[in-house]
């Protein structure tokens, strides 16, 4: 295990230590439209997001970006009444097939919310071991502790809490509760993190380090994150879609590609108002 | 614009360019609807299920040290877990398993509660049916006719009278009394608002025979009077009072403080907002404390036991004398190693619990109305009065 | 030109004391609404005082011996409620026994397992069951369930009587030694009060914050997983303040054990056997032939009760208001 002493940079070259799955993945969703009831909100979604990079979901509120970020973890479905078509494809296999369980898949992709969301009565320690207890795998020790301060140091929290990993979840600032889920969501070793919005309830130090955190755990995971912060997108993202709804119709994408062809070289007139500020 | 080429993206279609609506041009898309039920688990379920009653009914009474039906279906449940758990481990890991343990477990636990209900209900109307279909059982009383007598004689009318007027006075004297408490504590919130609501929390916690005791020693005993339908309303009361309160302050709590302040800021008294606004927002939720208060107190046979007295006869004076009620009857007659009677018993508390029925679903449907609901008897009066002014007004000469 | 305040220069304004002059409406209202007030808390004195003055002869002539005696003789001036708090708390325990593991599996099952369109007449279902009045569960009690009990009794003392002595019964073979015992009260008493266990503690489960909810999901647990880890910390409270006040409800349930115990003044000990009596359940019977120290007696005895059972309901509401979960939650 290499570790590099410079207390900025917070990353660890990674060996594979609990289990052989080392490399991200590729996350495609092909025709992917999307209902709640009767009420049609995503159309004919098609996106790849390659492995081992970050994909950032743009456009203005309403337009189904958070939507579509949950059909590609199967968290759509808990709503009643929804239903989707299309399919979700990870490393080539569909995500929605009958045979696989929801749970298998969320497993592999793990999610970061809008509001951080620790476990309140349990400690540091533990909410980054949650995911391992919740789904079965037990590590305790010399393991565990390892483990613990490798999710902490991916997602950049590991200096502010090493002294006091036993202090409750919930004792941490807003920031630091974000970054405590980074790592609990890491410690699953999941080959895709989407985030929703992970930055919103921030402040402006806080997001910086949180957009550290994405850029610098790229090589491990594959990345989704949906921002309205176009400024963010431009930082953090190696591809961009904007997403855009008109009044009462569902959402789709306008345009898709490279980050900076669509913010330096649009080719509709809708993704170049919108990234230059001109709406939304 | 470019688009990352892997094998995987090379597979699809060119991704939407700028201003191609994606909907042209494709067929309907077919909808997958996820969720429902889940055809491993029905199958594991089912086979589980099936498997235990087997195996059971193979061994039962051979091996297993019990008999009879109970320990029939208790053994079945004990081999339904065991082979519903092995049964999941082939196709799940251990936390799979576990769920599955625990959802069987839980749903049993729902079951059963579910079941209790109906099988209370269920029993005491069937046992009742025998009394219930004669009519006399509803107009006349028990007096002067023994126990052994035939169920086409007899009824429970007296006990009925008497639990009407019973709660009718218990509301009279708790109801003004429990909801002015309640306006004191959520509007006017003097310096005895804490203890009043300790205390009243407090008087929740009596249980309801000490209640009866209560008036029992300090009316009866002490103050001489007599037993009668008068004491036992005041030991219902006793209890109602903390539950009327209660509920109705939670009731008071929830009218938003903008409208308090809307109506202050107009130029109005205390008072005046507590009449006209407050109170009237609060209504729907404050009848629904009432008929709470008066379900939970219906039935209640420890104080009125006390201090009702033991008649049969049907008595329509509260004051004097002996009352009968509802649960007294149901009480007296049910503990009588006699058929006939321990079916009027059934009879009467068939009647009880229709009745208790019937005010909770009241105090839902009442309950359950938004401030501002104009009934339709309301609305018909307001059209009329507004065809009359408008009659009126084109009757007046234009000036 | 802006300008900004000269802070300097002023010293600190003279602040004003403000008055209001209550209209006589006002007065009145505030005057009604307090004597209102005042009247609940002068009956709720008048009954603690009663019950104190009520109950003094008989605690006088015991002394500390109420408490320890078992034998219920005023005519001979012995007397104490030994027995009757042993039995009301074994009543109690029983039932709490029965309710709590069904309350707290149907409290779960409504909250997170029963289909949406199932769920509010569930609630209902609850609801209706908390508000049958207790004679009808006692007559249920005494037709159904009693019957059907004595089998379990049975099978309980003769396989499992030699290894646990209070599972014991003087005569196993004949099942007339296994009716009107504390077991059969106390499961009745716990079907009484298995409705409000439930509805307090499916309250709570209730509001149990999504987020975090979705937080375990997207982690990969199963429903028990988020349950376990998020739904049942967040309502611990709710399920210690709901078996609290289960209890408290079965200690004053006084009809149900009536209509079903015969009674008798050991301590009991062995609860599958017949005989046992609670502090309800004596006052029940005993009222009509009391009076003087009997009648004294008896007031002590529900004094003892009223007591117990407000420190119970109290423990319950504190434990249930100072916790995440119960500050929006009514009992």
């Amino acid at each position: 295990m290499t570790l590099t002493d410079d207390s900025h940079d917070q990353t660890l070259t990674l060996p594979a230590v609990l289990d052989s799955r080392g490399a991200p993945a590729s996350l495609v969703a092909d025709g992917v439209s999307a209902w709640f009831g009767d009420h049609h909100v995503l159309r004919d979604v098609t996106l790849p997001m390659p492995a081992g990079r970050v994909t950032a979901l743009i456009g203005p509120s309403g337009c189904g970006k958070s939507t579509f970020l949950r059909i590609l973890n199967r968290m759509h479905e808990l709503v009643p009444g929804a239903s989707l078509a299309g399919e979700v494809r990870l490393d080539g296999n569909d995500i929605y097939d009958p045979a696989r369980r929801p749970i298998e898949s969320r497993r592999r992709i793990g999610m970061v919310f809008q509001k951080a969301n620790p476990f309140p009565t349990m400690s540091i320690h533990d909410n980054v071991l949650a995911g391992l207890a919740l789904t079965g795998k037990r590590v305790r020790g010399r393991a565990a502790d390892e483990l613990v301060e490798r999710s902490l140091r991916s997602a950049g929290l590991w200096d502010e809490v090493r002294t006091r990993l036993d202090a409750p979840g919930a004792s941490l600032s807003g920031g630091q509760q974000q970054r405590l889920c980074i790592a609990r969501a890491l410690a699953v070793r999941p080959d895709v993190l989407l985030m929703d919005e992970p930055c919103l309830a921030l402040d402006p130090t806080s997001t910086r380090r949180v957009e550290e955190t994405i850029r610098a755990i790229a090589d491990e995971v594959t990345v989704v994150i949906v921002t309205h912060n176009m400024q963010q997108a431009h930082r953090v993202s190696d591809r961009c879609a904007f997403f855009l709804a008109a009044e009462g119709q569902p959402g789709y994408i306008v345009e898709q590609g490279d980050t900076d062809d669509i913010f330096e070289r649009p080719q509709d007139s809708r993704t170049s108002d919108y990234v230059n500020g001109r709406f939304g | 614009m470019s688009t990352l080429v892997t094998p995987e993206t090379e597979r699809i279609a060119q991704p939407a360019v700028a201003g191609r609506d994606p909907a042209v041009g494709q067929p309907p898309q077919r909808r997958v609807r996820i969720g429902g039920a889940d055809p491993e688990l029905v199958s594991h379920v089912v086979s589980a299920a099936a498997g235990a009653l087997g195996l059971v009914w193979l061994v039962y009474e051979r091996l297993v040290p019990m008999t009879g039906a109970i320990g029939f279906w208790l053994c079945w449940y004990v081999a339904f877990l065991a082979l519903l758990t092995a049964v999941s481990a082939t196709t799940l890991d251990r936390v799979g398993v576990t769920d599955r343990l625990v959802g069987a477990l839980v749903t049993t636990a729902g079951l059963v509660l579910v079941a209790c209900l109906a099988g209370i209900v269920l029993f005491t109307a069937v046992r009742g049916k025998a009394a219930l279909s004669h009519l006399n059982f509803y107009t006349q009383t028990t007096a002067y006719i023994g126990p052994e007598a035939p169920l086409d004689q007899g009824g429970v009318f007296a006990a009925m009278v008497g639990t009407l007027e019973q709660v009718a006075i218990s509301v009279v004297l708790s109801v003004p009394l429990g909801i002015a408490t309640a306006v004191y504590l959520s509007e006017v919130r003097g310096k005895l608002a804490r203890i009043v609501r300790s205390v009243v929390e407090a008087m929740s916690a009596v249980p309801t025979i000490v209640a009866g005791l209560f008036i029992y020693s300090l009316l009866i005993l002490k103050l001489g009077q007599e037993r009668s339908g008068f004491a036992a309303a005041m030991a219902l009361s006793v209890s109602m009072i903390p539950v009327v309160t209660t509920t109705a302050e939670v009731v008071l709590r929830l009218v938003p403080n903008g409208l308090r302040e809307a109506s202050l800021a107009l130029g109005t008294t205390h008072w005046q907002t507590v009449r006209r606004v407050v109170l009237p927002t609060a209504r729907p939720g404050l009848v629904t404390a009432v008929l709470l208060g008066v379900a939970r107190v219906i039935g209640e046979t420890s104080p009125v036991l006390l201090v009702a007295g033991a008649t049969n006869e049907l008595n329509w004076d509260p004051t004097h004398n002996p009352q009968l009620s509802l649960p007294l009857f149901v009480f007296t007659d049910m503990r009588m190693p006699i058929d006939n009677a321990i079916a009027r018993a059934f009879g009467a508390a068939v009647v009880l619990l229709l009745v208790v029925v019937v005010l909770f679903g009241l105090a839902r449907i009442l309950g359950g109305r938004p401030p501002g609901h104009v009934s339709r008897r309301k609305l018909r009066r307001l059209a009329r009065q507004r065809q009359a002014r408008a009659t009126r007004l084109e009757s007046e000469p234009v000036r | 030109m802006s300008s900004t305040p000269d802070l300097v220069a002023n010293p600190e304004a003279a602040r004003r004391v403000l008055t209001t002059r209550p209209t006589a409406q006002d007065i009145g209202f505030v005057a009604a609404a307090r004597s209102a007030a005042v009247s609940t808390l002068v009956l709720m004195g008048l009954i603690g005082l009663f019950l104190l003055i009520g109950a003094w002869p008989a605690l006088k002539s015991q002394g500390f011996h109420f408490l320890t005696r078992t034998e219920w003789l005023p005519e001979t001036g012995t007397f104490g409620i030994a027995s009757l708090l042993w039995g009301t708390i074994l009543v109690g325990l029983l039932a709490l026994v029965v309710a709590v593991p069904l309350g707290f599996g149907a409290a779960l099952f409504i909250s997170e397992y029963a289909p949406r369109s199932l769920k509010s007449s569930l609630v209902t279902l609850v609801d209706l069951m908390a508000a049958v009045p207790s004679i009808v569960y006692a007559m249920w009690a005494l037709f159904f369930l009693q019957g059907h009990m004595l089998q379990v009794s049975q099978w309980l003392s003769v396989h499992f009587g030699s290894v646990l002595p209070f599972l014991r019964v003087d005569t196993p073979d004949s099942p007339s030694s296994y009716t009107s015992s504390a077991f059969i009260a106390g499961a009745a008493v716990g079907v009484v009060v298995l409705p409000t266990i439930t509805s307090i503690m499916r309250e709570v489960f209730a509001q149990a914050p999504i987020g975090e909810r979705e937080g375990a999901i997207a982690l990969g647990a199963t429903r028990w997983g988020m349950i376990r880890t998020v739904v049942i910390p967040f309502g611990r409270a709710g399920i210690v303040g709901g078996i609290m006040l289960g209890l408290g409800r079965a200690l004053g349930e006084t009809i149900v054990v009536y209509a079903i115990i015969s009674p008798s003044f050991d301590l009991t000990t062995r609860p599958l056997q017949s005989g046992t009596n609670t502090i309800a359940s004596h006052i029940a019977s005993r009222y009509s032939e009391s009076g003087g120290v009997a009648l004294s007696g008896l007031l002590g005895a529900g004094l003892v009760l009223f007591l117990f059972t407000l420190v119970v309901n109290t423990l319950a509401g504190v434990v249930v208001s100072r916790s995440r979960s119960g500050a929006a939650t009514e009992i």
